[in-house]
């Protein structure tokens, strides 16, 4: 059974001071197998964060539904973490207090807390930094908080919307490696929206391809590149076919978003 | 020299400071002292130090000061009470923010002042419509602001909460507050200076004690320095209670600042 299931959801956001309802999303069907590593790449505004938030219960389908092991989401829940493009740890929270805010909210004593944080501050390499606020962390060591924040609950499944788009190159193919070392060492059901096409093949075992807006599956692509996988991966011949292919796919679409769209 | 938004020294920016009071303080010694104003009408600096001292020393003005000071944080003290968890759950709640709003808006211009006599019909001269005085004109204020901020609360930070399997009651104690909590301490810090606005009016009009008694009391017998030497006192105090008021934001929300 797939542990996660998308059946026939889409999205149509009402008219702007009466203008014309805009379809953000078409209906879109995909099933996702325990363990798997999914990238969804697309051109901006084709609807990729959006069918996201769906997942996550942040937004609501116009139609179909989203199930996950079988139940079907209605609103947004520990047992699907979320980790944001923009810097959301809580600001008045320490890094330490930040990653076991989840376990808070679900009453776990505070020594289990404190144990399960440890190891988390571990996983993403922030020992000696659990009593720092986030102002005094660079993006980078935020954005590891904020991923171990989302695992700390031990979600079912994990969401990334973006989570290095706001990160400088060398920074991102660090977390691109790091991400990576604890889903190979760990498992998880993790899906990932990107717009990035070296990101999406590298991180990836199926790249789900979507159009310009309004958003549909246009390529599922597997990627059956070896793991563990290391960044010298992203110049071998078979990364690079794979990035020609993607390469065409999305530039056709990211041409017709620039043609239909106003700048 | 002068170049648009360019930083000034630090030290420059100290000695500039006080040199606009020394202008100040010497322009109003030449008008007074050089014999250009009528002294009936303005006291000059010195007459004004003198009859600082005697009212501190003589007249008990001290104890003045101190009952101004208890009306103004006990009437401030009541408004927050009050007014924070309204504007906190008008902010936090469309429905209440919708039931309120309209009220609190149109309340918010009913001048403080003008509601004096009514007070004085209802609570008498006493210490109670005092307060009164103070409360009506901070309490729809600090609410109205609490509620603007609390409903700007950042959506990232809600919704991420709700990620990690946040209720809705766990959003707004744990959420909403602690990411409001530095602009409603802020927002204190600056309705407290209001408040300081009000004392004086509400000690203007059926009041036997206070810095705004002592200021009509002067008035009387055209005692210039005296209601000079007032004036400046309420400012020190304005000016000690503000900066207390800062280190005190400083000291609970170190994580804003770092």
């Amino acid at each position: 059974m797939s542990k996660l299931l998308i059946e026939g959801v889409s999205r149509t956001f009402a008219g702007v001071r009466g203008g014309q309802p805009v379809q953000a999303l078409q209906p879109v069907d995909l099933a996702v197998a325990a363990n798997d590593f999914i990238t969804i790449l697309g051109p901006s505004g084709c609807g990729k964060s959006t069918l996201l938030r769906i997942v996550a219960g942040l937004e609501a389908p116009s139609t179909g539904r989203v199930l996950l092991d079988g139940k079907a989401v209605t609103r947004p829940g520990p047992d699907r973490g979320m980790v944001f493009q923009s810097y959301t740890l809580f600001p008045w929270l320490t890094v330490a207090e930040n990653i076991g805010f989840g376990l808070r909210e679900q009453g776990r004593p505070e020594r289990e807390r404190n144990e399960i944080v440890a190891s988390y501050v571990d996983l993403v390499g922030l020992k000696g930094f659990e009593n720092h606020w986030p102002k005094q962390l660079s993006g980078g060591m935020q954005q590891r908080t904020a991923i171990a924040r989302a695992l700390a609950n031990d979600p079912a499944i994990l969401l990334l919307d973006e989570p290095f788009g706001a990160l400088d190159n060398q920074t991102r193919g660090l977390m691109q490696e790091l991400l990576l070392g604890i889903w190979e060492r760990r498992k998880k059901t993790v899906l990932f929206v990107t717009h990035d096409i070296e990101e999406a093949i590298f991180m990836a075992s199926r790249v789900i391809v979507m159009s310009a807006r309004p958003g549909r599956i246009k390529s599922d692509v597997p990627v059956d590149l070896p793991h563990p996988r290391h960044y010298t991966l992203k110049t071998s011949p078979e990364f690079s076919e794979l990035k020609a292919q993607l390469t065409e796919d999305i530039r056709i679409e990211a041409m017709r978003t620039a043609q239909t769209q106003p700048a | 020299m002068l170049r648009p938004l360019h930083p000034v020294q630090p030290g420059t920016r100290t000695v500039l400071g006080i040199a606009f009071f020394i202008l100040f303080v010497v322009f109003w010694a030449w008008i007074t002292l050089g014999g250009h104003v009528n002294r009936i009408f303005l006291a000059d600096p010195l007459s004004m130090l003198k009859d600082g001292w005697r009212l501190l020393t003589e007249d008990r003005f001290w104890l003045d000061i101190l009952i101004t000071i208890w009306r103004v944080f006990g009437g401030f003290a009541l408004a927050s009470i009050v007014a924070v968890p309204i504007g906190i759950a008008m902010g936090a709640w469309k429905p209440v923010e919708a039931f309120l709003e309209p009220f609190v808006s149109f309340a918010r211009y009913l001048p403080a002042s003008a509601f004096i006599p009514l007070l004085i019909l209802w609570a008498g001269i006493g210490e109670f419509e005092k307060l009164l005085v103070i409360f009506v004109g901070s309490v729809f204020q600090i609410i109205l602001i609490v509620a603007v901020k609390v409903g700007a609360t950042r959506r990232d930070l809600v919704e991420a909460a709700y990620t990690l399997g946040a209720t809705d009651n766990g959003i707004v104690k744990r959420v909403i507050m602690p990411a409001n909590a530095p602009e409603i301490a802020e927002t204190l810090r600056l309705v407290l200076g209001w408040a300081w606005t009000y004392v004086i009016v509400a000690e203007l009009i059926g009041s036997s004690s206070g810095i705004g008694y002592m200021i009509i009391n002067s008035q009387s017998r055209l005692a210039t320095g005296q209601i000079i030497f007032g004036i400046i006192v309420i400012g020190l105090i304005g000016l000690l209670s503000d900066f207390a008021f800062k280190a005190l934001n400083r000291w609970l929300f170190p994580w804003s600042l770092a």
